[in-house]
């Protein structure tokens, strides 16, 4: 399959007074085609952050220390700002940001904000340029009506329907979903999920969906990796984590433990003593080692590697190479 | 002693509306039915769980048995007593009696205080022990009881030097400190990372068999109401619409609401990445200013009748195993669905 964004060695550290704090440390992955990579994790475990990187768009004062992000063969980290404005951000990769129905400006129609982006990055005239916006505001499930109407007139799901025309109507190839649908009730949660699936379908789109709920990420996405602590704990395919062997690292493991189910009665549910780690002195060997149940000597003192345990399924646990 | 704690008669609370000028005149008003005339009861020592989507008005059913909020109808009975209107007196034993935990333990603990202000406060609202020695001596237990040991290590800090987890612990020891024996736990750990969200329920739960609490559950996610109640009531525009013992209500569901709602969510198992998934619902929740005719939910049913519009309301009934449900049509629906 084909390769769309392959990210080497990435690195993005937020310098504060105290010191950097290793918001994303040496993270590699990659995604195909038309596939959907789901990224999990704690809150702070570096997701959203990743998820600005590959903009090439760190919230200061983050910066990119080292690494390299390849979209279609381009290393985006090379070009400058002018240049990803005009060519990456929105044209290839787009990102619907977390709450991003709380992204729309209050004193514009809906109409009016979807024109203003197209417009900037489209020499386009205004007639077909509204045609286009009708098109894609169909394409979302939504009728022509609500063009005219200001955000506070339409409801939480339709607002974020808005969004994800407006993050699909430049053609990019890569979306970035950060949290589309923590925000929203189960019911609508649902009909966004759907949307998603259709739209990768139709389209050919690859998805990067960012969320901290595993049973969301179950539903969506193709591969998943999971998170912890800025670094990467283990990528595997929707069948090696969830299925019936069940995912390799500790920490997945325990985290898919944790969701309680709706279909079965649990007595106890687990849970992960601790908290995550301080980012800006994180603990050495593996991070997780503070939390984990079967850390040993090896775990406290060397940092493992990622490494294929099976056909793509790469985990970072000492353990789990024994 | 009765066995119910709580019971909830009727209970209406009705928001005005602003009105336009024609309706002045005519001496109209329009009203957010937040609530609109629900009834249970609750036992002592269970954990009862309240589930709907957002604007159902279960937030607004729980400031309403905290009396927070005057209801605009109906009565609500704590222990035996009518607590529907009190005097400044019986209101504020009222509120020591039932205590509310909040969703969120960022916005709840006042930054400027350390923890062990935080769970004097009330004491000195409600000016329960002698001097602050006394009080120091019950924040202490207060704190061991939530798990927050030793309590001389967590008493100093203040809000921001507590992980998400550690603030709702100490959220949930204020709440202790009076020794209520009622506690309304608003979404307790929708804003709390799942790996921790287990450990804070298991508390939650620890707590209530030690000191014999009873649990209002206030949620929108199905799953941990799963879990960590006994009962559940499902609300949908200011109705209860379906309740029953937990397991039973999720297993052999009655009303095509909950159906849709136990449609949506969603488990952590594979094999579902290339299906759309079915969820039988149509529509978007109305406005509750303007409330379907009928029944309230038969604009989004999937299976609705014209009877369901035309005739009045259907009533909350026990279905013969406390399990009620108010729909008319739910036997034919199911006979239908089996078939």
């Amino acid at each position: 399959m084909d390769k769309i964004l392959d990210v080497q060695n990435l690195k993005l550290y937020y310098y504060t007074s105290k010191g950097a704090v290793r918001g994303v440390d040496d993270v590699s992955f990659h995604i195909n085609k038309g596939e959907t990579l789901g990224v999990v994790g704690e809150s702070g475990c570096g997701k959203t952050t990743l998820g600005t990187a590959l903009l090439n768009m760190p919230t200061p004062p983050g910066k990119i220390v080292d690494g390299k992000i390849i979209l279609d063969g381009i290393d985006i980290l090379q070009l400058n700002e002018k240049e990803i404005r005009k060519t990456i951000r929105w044209e290839k990769v787009s990102m619907i940001f977390q709450g991003a129905m709380n992204c729309l400006t209050p004193v514009y129609t809906v109409e009016k904000q979807m024109l203003e982006t197209l417009q900037n990055h489209r020499e386009m005239e205004e007639g077909a340029a509204r045609e286009r916006i009708k098109k894609y505001v169909n394409l979302v499930g939504l009728s022509d009506d609500v063009l005219g109407r200001y955000p506070h007139e339409l409801s939480g799901g339709m607002k974020q329907r808005i969004v994800i025309a407006m993050a699909l109507f430049l053609e990019p190839s890569v979306i970035i979903c950060d949290e589309p649908t923590t925000a929203l009730d189960v019911v609508v949660q649902a009909q966004i999920i759907n949307l998603l699936k259709e739209l990768k379908q139709k389209m050919e789109l690859s998805f990067i969906f960012i969320t901290h709920d595993l049973a969301t990420e179950a539903e969506v996405s193709d591969r998943i990796m999971v998170m912890y602590a800025g670094k990467v704990a283990e990528i595997g395919t929707n069948e090696q984590i969830y299925g019936k062997q069940g995912p390799a690292h500790p920490y997945t493991r325990r985290l898919l433990a944790a969701t309680p189910r709706l279909h079965k009665k649990i007595e106890k549910l687990d849970f992960i003593p601790g908290t995550p780690p301080d980012l800006l002195n994180p603990p050495r060997g593996c991070r997780f080692h503070l939390r984990c149940d079967q850390a040993d000597e090896k775990c406290r003192s060397e940092v493992p590697p990622l490494k294929e345990i099976e056909p793509g399924h790469q985990v970072a646990c000492w353990r789990c190479f024994e | 002693m009765s066995e119910e704690i709580l019971e909830v008669r009727n209970l209406k609370k009705w928001f005005p509306m602003r009105r336009s000028l024609p309706q002045v005149l005519k001496g109209e008003r329009n009203h957010v039915q937040a609530v609109d005339g629900i009834s249970f009861k609750i036992k002592r020592g269970e954990i009862f769980g309240l589930i709907g989507e957002s604007g159902c008005g279960k937030t607004t059913t729980g400031k309403l048995i905290m009396k927070l909020m005057e209801p605009t109808g109906g009565q609500i009975v704590f222990d035996g007593r009518d607590v529907t209107n009190l005097d400044a007196e019986g209101l504020s034993e009222h509120k020591r009696n039932v205590q509310m935990i909040f969703q969120d333990p960022y916005a709840s603990m006042n930054p400027r205080f350390k923890a062990l202000d935080v769970l004097l406060e009330p004491l000195v609202i409600h000016k329960i022990g002698a001097g602050r020695e006394e009080r120091t001596q019950m924040a202490k237990k207060a704190l061991e009881e939530v798990k927050l040991t030793p309590p001389e290590e967590f008493m100093g800090r203040y809000a921001h030097m507590l992980s998400g987890g550690q603030r709702q612990r100490v959220a949930t020891a204020r709440t202790l400190i009076l020794s209520p024996s009622f506690i309304v736990a608003d979404e307790p750990v929708s804003m709390i990372d799942l790996s921790t969200r287990a450990e804070i329920l298991q508390m939650m739960k620890e707590v209530q068999k030690d000191l014999n609490l009873t649990y209002l559950y206030i949620t929108h996610d199905l799953s941990t109401a799963r879990y960590f109640t006994d009962r559940i009531a499902v609300m949908y525009l200011g109705k209860i619409v379906e309740m029953g013992d937990a397991d039973e209500l999720i297993d052999n569901t009655l009303h095509p609401y909950t159906k849709a709602l136990i449609a949506a969510v969603c488990e952590p198992e594979s094999g579902k990445v290339n299906k759309v998934k079915e969820v039988p619902i149509k529509g978007e929740i109305p406005s509750a200013a303007s409330i379907p005719q009928g029944c309230r939910f038969h604009p989004r049913c999937v299976y609705a009748k014209p009877e369901c519009r035309e005739r009045p309301e259907p009533e909350l009934l026990d279905n013969g195993n406390g399990h009620f449900v108010a729909c008319r049509r739910y036997k034919e629906i199911l006979k239908d669905l089996n078939n």
